[in-house]
């Protein structure tokens, strides 16, 4: 597997020159990553030159709190079990989502049943508080309901979709539930009001918390 | 002159043959389909979010309720990123056990599918048919994790538990006593390897009686032959894969080109369809629980033969033997690290695909060092499948639709997340 991917990241690298930024390899895996304004045409050269003919997945990501832990390690706690409490009222209020360059990503797995490779691409869009990239249905006609997942979920923008509405979420919701701002518990809860003889929608009465607190060990056992 | 309006119907949510919560919205001039828009959602459950905020090994059980008809399928592909990102090796005889469930769940779905699928388009018998063998399917899945379902039994190194060496039996009842509860428990005497292996050889019997049920019957012709013809290129187009793949005529499998686990050793082959239409798909699906059979018979050979471990011995993720914990203090610790914190996974980032019942299911996992996932995206087969569901009906028939659902084979739980 190893030596076929570093040929298909010498290929990739010939085939698109300086419409990419970066082609690493991981985990027996490469990563191209592309600059937003030349991507659309990036992946159509991917699709008719390097032979990925299917687009498997489409997905958003959002990088805000990248790395950041609930707890440190490092230094010993002095409180009780409070100590895993994390404070989601402080960090929702936090500008960092506002100024944190490139926080979305928009990742695409291509895979080629010709060459039996499979390629992860990645598009980063340059605003954040817009973050716009080019719909790729004129390449991939499966990215439609992807890319309207991807807009849901992260409210990332495809230029050029024609029909960009929501898709998992309800009718009428608020928000996009996948971004790292969002919290877990949502913010409006559904009940059936008896006496309005419908359904009605409340500021959510449950408080998030967490169990088990968010770990990052710098230690040689996260090496194992 | 009257005026001539299109009709929108709503098809479902609360519709026998929605297949769980589709909502269609569908415009029909007369009783052909001029668009079909599904509505999708309404199982949303949240389990990618939910998965940010949980350590690695409490989500195993969200995986299963995923497609909540091919349970194991959805682990595996789960439990497989992780090891992918930890290096993890896992045990022959616990890969064995894997390939072996992976098979069944695989008949478990298709089983599922074609009863549904029959019962959809009218023919009822083969649904009771095809949850007769669903029954014996679950008791393994019983054996092994204690969940007829829902199974959480695979594991990051491994998987749960070795192969229980008896099998449940049948007690009298009102309803079973005398020679027919002995004939129930016939092949329930053995270990669960036996169990399966007796399953294994009246198998490939009960699906003639499905064929002869089917493949033949001119009314189940009249409603799958030349309905939602895919061809390859589209297929491809639209991001088809699994069985919804072959039926259009390539023969892709990941089973045999991206082999996981102890695949390569197997020896099967890949069905393919010919003309792409639901006829085909329906013979591609029945030809593989032919060869899933076939599969199974080859891992329980392998399984009764080799003993060993079934966990990886890597007690920073696996954790220790509950004796252990007891008599040893690193064991203890381990144990108490593992059920408090769970274990950190190296920063980067994975594809993991597994080939699924409907077609590949991948996890695409984001881990920035922490014990909990940062982004988990979960590729349902079923997704691109039922996007397509308005190229497919388009100029069909208003009955075809219910077949067309049927052939794609869709279940919510993955759909909608």
């Amino acid at each position: 597997m190893k030596q076929s991917v570093l040929e298909l990241q010498k290929r990739v690298q010939d085939a698109l020159g300086n419409r990419m930024v970066s082609a690493k390899v991981a985990l027996d895996e490469l990563t191209v990553e592309l600059k937003p304004s030349a991507a659309i045409e990036a992946l159509t050269i991917v699709r008719d030159q390097l032979g990925f003919e299917l687009l498997v997945d489409l997905c958003g990501v959002d990088y805000l709190s990248y790395g950041q832990a609930n707890w440190e390690t490092m230094r010993a706690p002095n409180t009780g079990f409070s100590r895993g409490v994390f404070d989601f009222a402080e960090d929702e209020q936090s500008d960092e989502a506002v100024m944190m360059p490139r926080r979305f990503a928009v990742v695409y797995h291509l895979l080629s049943i010709k060459h039996n490779l499979r390629l992860r691409v990645k598009v980063y869009p340059e605003s954040t508080q817009m973050p716009i990239v080019d719909s790729v249905i004129p390449v991939w006609n499966s990215a439609n309901w992807f890319e309207r997942e991807a807009f849901d979920l992260y409210g990332i923008l495809f230029k050029g979709h024609p029909d960009l509405r929501r898709i998992l979420t309800d009718y009428g919701f608020v928000g996009h539930p996948l971004r790292k701002d969002f919290p877990l518990t949502g913010h409006v809860e559904m009940r059936y009001d008896a006496e309005k003889g419908r359904v009605v929608y409340e500021p959510v009465s449950i408080e998030n918390r967490v169990n088990v607190p968010r770990v990052i060990r710098q230690d040689a056992s996260a090496e194992a | 002159m009257p005026e001539i309006r299109n009709y929108t119907l709503n098809f479902g949510p609360q519709h026998p043959s929605a297949h769980g919560v589709l909502r269609l919205v569908l415009e029909l001039d007369g009783e052909t389909i001029v668009r079909a828009d599904p509505h999708i959602g309404l199982l949303h459950r949240g389990t990618e979010k939910l998965a940010e905020f949980k350590p690695y090994n409490q989500s195993i059980g969200y995986m299963d309720r995923l497609d909540y008809v091919s349970m194991m399928a959805n682990e595996h592909a789960y439990v497989m990123a992780i090891e992918k990102m930890l290096g993890l090796e896992v045990p022959e005889r616990a890969q064995y056990i894997r390939v072996m469930f992976d098979e069944i769940t695989r008949i478990l779905n298709h089983l599922m599918w074609l009863g549904a699928h029959a019962l959809d388009i009218g023919a009822m018998t083969v649904f009771l048919y095809a949850f007769r063998e669903r029954e014996d399917l679950m008791d393994c899945y019983e054996a092994v994790s204690g969940a007829r379902m829902h199974a959480t039994y695979y594991r990051p190194g491994g998987v749960y538990r070795d192969l229980p060496d008896t099998m449940a039996k049948y007690s009298e009842s009102k309803w079973h006593s005398g020679k027919k509860l002995d004939k129930l428990n016939e092949t329930r005497e053995g270990s669960l390897l036996d169990f399966i292996e007796a399953f294994t050889e009246r198998f490939p019997g009960y699906v003639d009686e499905y064929e002869t049920l089917l493949t033949d019957n001119r009314i189940w012709k009249q409603r799958t032959v030349d309905i939602g013809i895919v061809s390859p290129e589209r297929a491809l187009q639209l991001g088809f894969t699994g069985p919804m793949l072959r039926g259009s005529g390539i023969a892709w499998d990941l089973r045999k080109k991206q082999p996981y686990e102890v695949y390569d050793r197997m020896d099967f082959d890949i069905p393919v369809g010919k003309t792409g239409d639901t006829y085909d798909r329906y013979l591609v699906r029945v030809a593989e629980m032919r060869e899933s059979n076939k599969i199974i018979k080859q891992c329980v050979k392998w399984l009764k033969a080799n003993p060993g471990p079934v966990m990886s011995d890597n007690h920073k993720v696996c954790p220790p033997s509950r004796e252990d914990a007891k008599s040893n203090m690193e064991a203890l610790i381990h144990h108490f690290k593992l059920f408090t914190e769970g274990y950190t996974v190296p920063a980067g980032e994975v594809y993991s695909a597994v080939e699924h019942p409907k077609g590949e299911f991948g996890i695409y996992m984001v881990s920035d060092g922490a014990n909990k996932p940062f982004r988990l995206k979960v590729r349902a087969p079923g997704f691109p499948h039922l996007a397509a569901l308005e190229e497919m009906t388009k100029g069909h028939m208003i009955a075809d639709v219910v077949s067309i659902i049927g052939t794609q084979d869709i279940v919510f739980g993955e759909i909608d997340r």
